[in-house]
């Protein structure tokens, strides 16, 4: 129920489905430990080329400990098992964490009766899992909505902070874009009727729940062609390692084949093939994390590679309410008579816009807000008069759409100002709205009210030009509001008057470029456009249409993700691509390691390779196998949280990693091989 | 000094060469190059085809591998019929079929691996009709396919990758024959033999003895046996005869011809693809890679052999056994590394006696790949293989589907690169273990022990990749040799031809997407050091074992190592 998940969750507002754990969580921890001994089955681990070689590896050395039991050999053996389960367990790790999430998800998919209408009118009442598409539901207050539909009747305060972690409430009514509820909401106050439009099993939660789980986790087309490779670099060294067995016996040496199986190991590319699904499944988890759900990691991986975004004015550039930020007097008044009407006109406005108003002419001029006296009546603003104002017994004040105060002055028979006109004028051009404050019959002049560019979002667009990515500021503006915000927001370019078919015309033509595009929307008429992107992120208060087309859902609504969407798809590309570089690279020091041990009984020459002057054949062997095992272990963490991203351009990405992942993965093995050389013989294993 | 002269003098040629070739070859290719137009049309008449049928990628290669089946055939027959064919001086009797095969497959693949020795086995028929016309044919084919890769890099949403026989037509018609005809002209004016009438005898006062000495039409096919990075020579002995290689200009024509191709076909990339700059990316990864081997290879041999400083003999003029005292230590190793760096494989000294490190460097340049800069048209491919895992594992790791020129490297690319690059090394490791673990190969080796081992490891690392020099001291012509070194070339040729033409077709299909400053550069030090790091990971991790039991053990039994 999820009344009572509310209560349960440990932490509830502000995180919703994403319930932060750490990342080595105990629960988490312990269920991982027991998933990794179930992944040994041969049928899971044939799935991943590189660890199923490690497995028929460690089963051939098994056999050879049997029929030539030793402490080398069974101590190769039971590393290269080890191996194995560190590879379980990292995939269990990452996948542990979804099913922690997938497990409060399940709490919430109501099992609950709804109250089904029938075609004649009669409402009955079934259990929850039997409605069916096209069903109508009645959900009065403290009803648990029974599954995803569309409000075709009332209006009504939904809870849905078991989706969102959001715990206001929201108001959901029918027609428009705020018809749509979610399965497993709460209804707080009012009446709704609900047509389903999911089918059983196909929910929002019930895909949530999919998705956190990686039930159907499909690999992504760049984690393809990497497996690709890594299954080539595996391929490859069968061969170099069959093949030494015959030129060792044509030089006279002989080589155990428990040692060909370890050298095997040692070469292909098993750290990065240990960990790859690991970081796939740890992605959609941070973007989880962060209240976004994928639909499918391709979307994700997409995000990478956007190069346009398409971002709407509102909520994400500018904060979504318009401040107040001078007054205009018009020839004859000051500026400080100005502020002064315009503060009493906005005494009782409590809208956002209002407010500042009061709060400018404070701070200007040092006008205290003044009481309200019951004589003063509050004149609301309206679609029709445009205007707002105070009524102080015959005294009236207004405030408005510079159009509607000068009609409304005019019919009052007062004079408009000549110079008024140019102010407005100007005050637009600016990109700012202006509204006319009127005392009685007289204009005093134009409170400028200015779109305000959210702190810092200058700094982030700054940062996406140097990714390579192009920001478009999308708004119904005219053209002239459009180029100053876009200016001062410092986007790249803008698309003003936006229709949802410039939209998608603007999307249609990027794409036509080979650009990928990343758009947010809500409205049901942004469903085309949120289809047509390459990333498509719904906002969850939007309607099903929208959530539809998209392929990403943000529980938070909040349009300025997007921007973490793409850093969050970058950063998996290049955990994968870094780890994979320091796989191979660390080869070289494993050969360092190992060819020498093969060959130093036949020729004594070959000791001169022993670089790391490792103590004994064996003893260097099994270093380079334990290295390579707990190198994965060592790995997890940066596999689940993903190599740190910094915005900059390509050229000083590559080379911090090239250098990190490169050439450290050239570096470090030889330390930590020569270390455990030296622990093994510490320890008089050797 | 005459080494350094030497190597500017190459630098200064080649780089005019990079940049007037290589733009004419662009020409070429692009169609824009007519004056034999008068040949050309009834040949495409005779081959019912012309510019404008273009072909898929699968039809390209079939049309290839057809015409090298029929080549194989042609050359195959010839070999065997020799006895009953014309031009035949000598009266030689025809080829044995074991043999016939090897050196039919040796020409057919660019290798020119020889069994034989040419001035005691060849008739003038064969040597003209049979392994010269291969040597003008199969650089040709190799080009052709590069052309395709470069295509798939410039054209974009396209099905077609070009007509392979227009290809080969206006490669031999426009580029090879004009410069081999060229060339052979300065190589009869320099002393080299150009001639039809057979051995002469003549007595040698001096020690009483009738010398027998074969001459033939050698001086025409020396320059295309450069030019084609073909390597094989009229005599055994090859450019260390006097009869193909008369002068220290020859020499060093010999140098130049056998990397102006491989050289310029960066340009000719970089000019289709329509940034130089990612040419000289390309370029630099030859040089680079080419400068380091010489480095090293000249240096090994201007150092005195180990072994026999071990018997403490002093040489005060590098290693000098099995070297021309006209061509010297360096020289040798230079002539020696651009020889196996190419896949040309001619020889003006003996490889055998060359020290280890020396032997090294020649075995390595091999190995990984030769692509430095490599065979006609094979060496832009093959690095083109290496190119494209290096921009997908830097791709990634700035956090963006890889991509290169524009083109995104996705599975499809990274499974036909992957493949192109698993052909080598699995076939030479597979046919050297066979051949160390059979009696019929292990009686191949002249020497037992590690160089024994480095015989077998060379001869069948030069077949596998279609070099062709050899390091004696290997038996090759036995049945068993034959037939392997006929394998491990043909597989080295066409099991990496057709994944390189597949990824040709693979990326002309795609868009191109934009460029922007996210994009990871393909034209500056990064790429070419990756590219780099790459190619010697792949190529230094796979044969490590081999040569630590080769050349690295025969090394320390005498020295340490530097």
């Amino acid at each position: 129920m999820s009344s009572t998940f509310v209560q349960s969750a440990p932490n509830p507002a502000p995180h919703g489905v994403a319930q932060s754990r750490g990342l080595f969580d105990r629960e988490i921890l312990r269920e991982a430990l027991k998933a990794s001994i179930r992944k040994m089955d041969p049928r899971i681990q044939v799935r991943n080329p590189v660890m199923f070689v490690v497995l028929i590896g460690s089963i051939i050395t098994l056999v050879e400990a049997f029929a030539h039991p030793g402490t080398f050999t069974w101590s190769i053996t039971v590393w290269l098992f080890l191996t194995v389960l560190f590879a379980n367990f990292a995939e269990a790790m990452a996948e542990g964490r979804g099913k922690a999430q997938a497990d409060t998800l399940r709490k919430m998919r109501s099992e609950t009766e709804a109250r089904r209408v029938t075609s004649d009118g009669v409402e009955e009442l079934v259990p929850a899992a039997l409605l069916s598409k096209g069903d109508l539901v009645i959900c009065e207050a403290n009803d648990v909505i029974p599954s995803d539909g569309e409000i075709i009747e009332g209006i009504a305060s939904v809870d849905e902070s078991a989706i969102t972690g959001e715990s206001a409430p929201v108001i959901r009514e029918s027609g428009g874009d705020r018809s749509a509820v979610t399965g497993g909401t709460k209804v707080l106050s009012d009446r709704i009727v609900v047509r389903i439009t999911a089918e059983r099993g196909q929910t929002f939660i019930d895909r949530m729940i999919s998705l956190v789980e990686g039930a159907n986790r499909q690999k992504t087309p760049n984690e393809i062609a990497l497996t690709i490779l890594l299954a080539v670099l595996t391929i490859v060294f069968i061969p170099v390692v069959v093949t030494l067995q015959p030129f060792a016996l044509f030089s006279g040496a002989h080589v155990s084949v428990v040692v060909l199986v370890a050298l095997l190991v040692c070469l292909i590319p098993t750290t990065i093939g240990a960990l790859l699904s690991a970081i796939g499944i740890a992605g959609m988890d941070r973007l989880v994390q962060r209240n976004v759900l994928a639909m499918s990691g391709r979307a994700v991986e997409a995000a990478g590679d956007v190069q346009t975004l398409l971002l709407d004015k509102t909520g994400t550039i500018t904060l979504g309410n318009r401040m107040a930020a001078g007054f205009f007097p018009v020839a004859g008044c000051s500026e400080e008579s100005v502020a002064d009407i315009a503060q009493l006109a906005s005494l009782a406005d409590e809208t956002p816009e209002g407010r500042s108003v009061v709060v400018l002419a404070k701070e200007s001029f040092g006008i205290r807000e003044r009481q309200l006296e019951p004589s003063h009546v509050f004149v609301p603003f309206t679609a029709t008069t445009r205007m707002s104002g105070l009524d102080m017994g015959q005294r009236q004040i207004r405030k408005g759409a510079a159009e509607s105060v000068k009609r409304w002055v005019s019919e009052q028979g007062g004079v408009i100002p000549p110079d008024l006109d140019a102010i407005v004028e100007r005050v637009s051009r600016a990109g700012s709205t202006p509204l006319a404050v009127a005392d009685g019959a007289q204009i005093l002049g134009i409170i400028e009210l200015k779109d305000v560019v959210k702190q810092g979002i200058k700094g982030k667009f700054e940062e996406m030009r140097r990714m390579g990515i192009r920001t478009v500021m999308i708004t119904g503006d005219n053209p002239l509001t459009a180029a100053a915000i876009a200016q001062e927001a410092g986007v790249d370019d803008f698309l003003a008057e936006a229709t949802p078919e410039a939209k998608m015309a603007l999307i249609k033509q990027e794409q036509e470029g080979g650009k990928l595009v990343a758009m947010t929307g809500d409205g049901t008429n942004d469903a085309p456009a949120l289809a047509q992107a390459d990333v498509g992120v719904a906002m969850n208060t939007g309607t099903t249409a929208a959530k539809e087309a998209g392929n990403m859902v943000d529980l938070d609504s909040n349009p300025t993700k997007l921007i973490d969407i793409v850093e969050i798809g970058k950063q998996l590309l290049i955990t994968r691509g870094s780890l994979t570089t320091f796989s191979i690279a660390n080869d070289i020091a494993k050969y360092f390691a190992i060819i020498p041990a093969l060959f130093v009984s036949t020729y004594p020459q070959l000791g001169a390779l022993n670089i790391m002057r490792l103590h004994s054949p064996q003893s260097a062997v099994l270093s380079a196998v334990i290295f390579n095992a707990l190198v994965i272990v060592a790995l997890i963490p940066l596999a689940l949280r993903g190599v740190r991203f910094r915005a900059a351009d390509s050229a000083a990405i590559l080379r911090r990693n090239v250098l990190i992942y490169g050439v450290g993965g050239v570096i470090i093995p030889f330390a930590f091989i020569k270390l455990i050389d030296l622990v093994l013989v510490s320890l008089h294993a050797y | 000094m005459s080494f350094l002269l030497t190597l500017v003098a190459l630098i200064v040629a080649l780089g005019v060469t990079w940049r007037y070739l290589g733009s004419y070859m662009a020409s070429v290719f692009e169609g824009r190059v007519h004056f034999l137009h008068r040949i050309e049309r009834p040949i495409y008449r005779l081959l019912a085809t012309s510019p404008e049928q273009e072909q898929t990628w699968k039809r390209y290669a079939s049309a290839l591998i057809i015409f090298s089946a029929v080549s194989l055939l042609f050359t195959y027959t010839i070999l065997r019929l020799q006895g009953s064919l014309p031009l035949n001086p000598q009266h030689f009797g025809s080829v044995g079929s074991a043999l016939s095969f090897n050196t039919s497959a040796s020409y057919v693949t660019n290798t020119n691996w020889q069994n034989y020795g040419g001035e005691t086995t060849m008739s003038y028929f064969s040597q003209m009709g049979a392994l010269t016309v291969q040597q003008f044919v199969t650089p040709a084919v190799g080009i052709a396919v590069a052309i395709v890769v470069v295509r798939g890099f410039s054209r974009r949403n396209s099905q077609t990758v070009g007509n392979f026989w227009v290809d080969i037509t206006r490669c031999l018609l426009y580029i090879l024959l004009p410069a081999a005809f060229l060339f052979g002209i300065i190589f009869v004016a320099q002393g080299a033999v150009q001639t039809l009438a057979g051995t002469v005898s003549f007595h040698d006062a001096l020690n009483n003895v009738t010398q027998t000495m074969a001459r033939g039409p050698i001086a025409f096919m020396e320059a295309i046996k450069q030019l084609g990075t073909n390597g094989g020579g009229f005599n055994n002995a090859n450019s260390a005869t006097t009869l193909e290689n008369p002068t220290g200009l020859t020499n060093f024509l010999s140098i130049y011809l056998l990397l102006a191709i491989p050289v310029a076909l960066t340009y000719t990339f970089g000019k289709m693809v329509g940034s130089i700059r990612h040419g000289v990316a390309l370029l630099s990864v030859m040089a680079l890679l080419f400068g380091v081997w010489v480095g090293f290879t000249s240096f090994a041999e201007h150092q005195n052999n180990p072994a026999v400083a071990a018997a403490g003999i002093h040489s005060t003029v590098g290693n000098t056994e099995g070297k021309e005292v006209r061509f010297g230590d360096t020289s040798s190793a230079l002539f020696a590394v651009a020889s196996t760096s190419t896949s040309t494989g001619s020889a003006d000294a003996s490889y055998d006696s060359f020290t280890p490190l020396g032997g090294l460097g020649l075995l390595t340049g091999m190995m990984i790949g030769e692509v430095s800069p490599g065979g006609t048209g094979s060496g832009l491919y093959t690095l083109l293989i290496y190119a494209i895992l290096a921009v997908f594992i830097g791709g990634l790791m700035i956090g963006r589907t890889p991509e290169y020129l524009g083109k995104k490297i996705q599975a499809r690319e990274v499974k036909l690169a992957g493949l192109g690059a698993l052909v080598m090394p699995i076939t030479v490791l597979i046919v050297t273990a066979l051949a160390v673990s059979l009696a019929a190969g292990r009686a191949g080796p002249l020497n037992a022990g590690p160089h024994g081992f480095s015989e077998i490891l060379y001869g069948l690392t030069s077949q596998g990749n279609n070099n062709g020099s050899a390091f004696a001291g290997l038996t090759g012509n036995t049945p068993f040799y034959n037939i392997i070194g006929a394998i491990d070339m043909l597989l080295g040729r066409f099991a990496i031809m057709i994944p390189v033409l597949a990824l040709g077709g693979a990326l002309a299909e795609k868009n191109v997407v934009p460029e922007s400053l996210g994009t990871f550069r393909t034209d500056n030090g990064m790429f070419v050091g990756l590219t780099i790091g790459v190619n010697l990971i792949i190529g230094g991790l796979t044969f490590f074992p081999a040569i630590s039991l080769g050349p690295i053990v025969e090394q320390l039994s005498h020295a340490r190592f530097f």
